[in-house]
């Protein structure tokens, strides 16, 4: 009997990335997010004849930054060309775009894929960039389905777009998902784009398909409309099942484009597309060949070195990739791989965390606990981000030393913090003293407590001396709550078990 | 004769001019021969100074048949898509037979021998590009770019729900 491999998925992503920048790729037109219609085109993004194109300088570092941090080729020389087709958000009925010799080729991104809730052992895995161009965007299309007619904001047109386009190496959406995610964190750390998917800033495409492993690749969908990094996942699960239904009950996959709906979750085939487009692909005869120089010594003799992009020039001014951060923080700090996960992913939360390491005495695994678990869940109950913490580094060191030293006791502390969020301005000593949380280390006052409660409870001193340990804990409960908390466990421990034995 | 004298008198402006007014004087002198002749033997052994380098003859040949790739023709599923692509309008069958005669016209080159040269898309290809610094410097200009429009509302262009379709082949076909 032949075992037939079952049906896989394969995603490969498209990308555009927005770069970020003041003016846009061809012209000194403002980039903005919101801003009254049309108010921030020029006579050369609105397409009026005898324009013509001029190449902003920060947009072609922007792309070289991003190749060298995704590990690419810099071509030296590249090209520009024109992709036709018409729509009304690009009036020249041309995009200009870099497809024959993109300005980078040939990289990886590297990203750590979580099997569900599995947080663990994340898996590394790679995905291939086959390139990285320089390309314009289009403006925006409002339909008004009612009148039948469209609004046109050319504000968006002309504004450098980074196109990075990823070799299907990918399998599923949460490998998709995760892949995104850490190329958010790069984009962000570089500050070549600030990658909110929901503004628009990175527009991701899926091209999905399905085959039998060993078999030639399957008809693939393009899915679009994906405005989440969540929603990425679930469009390319639900398109891929949908193949499969397609294959299992017989029929074929047709090459199509589809749109995610994010209500049902599901895709849907758009409409008004007629068959293969041909872009008549040519060069863009107004822009000569775009040169960017390996070294300083290579920029040759009539060349502006202020002007010239070198390559050189950029890989000193690379920031720390997050990559690079978590396996610092691991080394540096001692503390678990998921962890550092956490606090490179959260804005500010690494230099927040670091801030209190070094004001206390206590280990970072001990601070880690307070980060990751008490901060972080009032952050996000207030929906506040690290900057905007009433509570500062300071004070949560302040309050750590306390218990190290003995001061207060852990369960005390996690109301002392809560009680510091409330009211930040007062010192965390005042706090402690309103409220008589201090701990009780006076052992006379310890063994009169405990006494009292070991006479209070001789059926569980029989149990306890009979063998069963677990009363015990009933026994350091009641004191607990006799004293809402101010003991430690461990004295109060070693205490019983002296009166008891 | 006395004016051509006159003329040698004169400084002559352009070394080219001395030579003509020299062998003009030949001519003058010399009755035997005709001065046509004379005028183009002189002409020779004194231009050492100063080659053309535009062929005195025609150098160009008509490229044989055999040396161009079959002639390309257009099909009407061919006219539908390039209208379509490039919002051309072929009018009539006169219309691509025009373009298949300038298909052809363009064939000749292949007969040029382009072995290992590079394809050149611009003649600016050793220039440097000029990248312009990022700062904002133009934009604000709605009402002007607007009052060029047909049709606007409010600050947006208006334009028609996606793209028009072009009338269907049947119709083409009736035209052509």
């Amino acid at each position: 009997m032949v075992i037939v491999p079952q049906l896989v998925g394969v995603v490969g992503l498209e990308i555009h990335a927005q770069i970020q920048s003041k003016s846009k790729l061809f012209s000194g037109s403002q980039v903005r997010f919101m801003s009254p219609p049309n108010s921030l085109v020029s006579h050369f993004d609105a397409s009026l004849p005898g324009t013509l194109p001029v190449l902003n300088h920060r947009c072609v570092e922007a792309a070289v930054l991003t190749g060298l941090a995704l590990n690419c080729t810099i071509n030296k020389r590249s090209l520009f060309d024109r992709k036709h087709y018409f729509y009304a958000d690009m009036p020249a009925g041309f995009q200009i775009t870099q497809q024959r010799i993109p300005i980078a080729v040939n990289g990886t991104l590297v990203y750590n894929h979580f099997e569900g809730h599995k947080w663990n052992h994340g898996m590394t895995k790679s995905v291939k960039i086959k390139q990285i161009q320089l390309e314009q965007d289009s403006g925006k299309s409002l339909h008004d389905e009612e009148r039948s007619q469209t609004l046109i904001d050319l504000n968006r047109a002309g504004v450098g777009l980074m196109e990075l386009v990823m070799e299907p190496d990918m399998c599923g959406g949460e490998e998709a998902a995760s892949a995104v995610r850490e190329l958010q964190l790069i984009l962000q750390t570089l500050g070549t784009c600030q990658a909110n998917m929901s503004e628009g800033q990175l527009r991701v495409d899926a091209n999905v398909s399905v085959h039998r492993p060993g078999d030639p690749l399957g008809v693939r969908t393009e899915v679009k409309n994906i405005n989440s990094v969540r929603h990425l996942a679930k469009a390319i699960d639900y398109e891929i099942q949908r193949q499969m239904k397609v294959l299992r009950s017989g029929g074929t996959v047709i090459n199509e484009t589809r749109a995610f709906d994010s209500k049902s979750s599901t895709t849907i085939a758009m409409r008004d597309k007629e068959g293969l487009q041909d872009y008549r692909f040519m060069p863009e005869p107004n822009l000569p060949p775009l040169f960017v120089y390996e070294t300083e010594d290579s920029v040759p003799a009539g060349v502006d070195s202020a002007q010239a992009v070198v390559v050189e020039r950029l890989i000193s001014c690379l920031p720390e990739m997050p990559a690079q951060k978590r396996m610092r923080l691991v080394e540096t700090y001692d503390i678990q791989l998921e962890h550092s996960f956490t606090l490179v992913n959260e804005e500010g939360l690494v230099d927040y965390f670091e801030s209190v390491v070094q004001k206390t005495k206590a280990k970072p695994r001990k601070v880690i606990g307070w980060v990751l678990d008490d901060l972080m869940r009032n952050l996000n109950l207030h929906n506040l981000n690290v900057s905007q913490s009433p509570l500062s580094p300071e004070a949560l060191a302040q309050m750590i030393d306390l218990i190290e030293s003995g001061r207060i006791s852990s369960p005390v502390a996690k109301q002392v913090f809560q009680e510091m969020w409330k009211a930040p301005e007062l010192p965390v000593e005042q706090i402690i003293e309103e409220r008589d949380w201090w701990m009780i280390s006076d052992v006379e006052q310890l063994r009169a407590l405990c006494q009292r409660i070991v006479d209070g409870h001789p059926e569980a001193v029989q149990l306890i001396k009979g063998g069963n340990k677990r009363v015990m804990n009933k026994l350091i409960g009641e004191i607990h709550k006799v004293t809402k908390g101010r003991t430690d466990p461990v004295q109060v421990v070693a205490i019983l078990e002296e009166m008891i034995f | 004769m006395m004016c051509n004298l006159g003329l040698w008198a004169m400084r002559p402006a352009h070394h080219r001019r001395c030579v003509l007014f020299l062998s003009a004087l030949r001519a003058v002198l010399s009755a035997n021969r005709t001065s046509w002749s004379r005028y183009r033997s002189e002409r020779e052994l004194s231009s050492s100074a100063w080659t053309s380098k535009v062929p005195q003859v025609p150098s160009w040949e008509p490229i044989a048949e055999h040396q161009l790739p079959t002639a390309t023709k257009i099909s009407p599923e061919l006219v539908d898509k390039l209208e379509r692509l490039a919002l051309v309008d072929f009018g009539s069958k006169e219309g691509v037979e025009c373009l298949e005669k300038a298909i052809t016209f363009a064939d000749q080159l292949h007969a040029v021998n382009t072995d290992g040269v590079e394809p050149m898309d611009s003649v600016l290809e050793d220039r440097e590009l000029y990248l312009r610094d990022d700062s904002v410097t133009e934009g604000e200009c709605a009402d002007k770019l607007l009052q060029l429009a047909k049709h606007s509302l409010e600050e947006y262009y208006l334009a028609p729900p996606g793209n028009i379709p072009l009338p269907k082949s049947e119709e083409r076909s009736a035209v052509l």
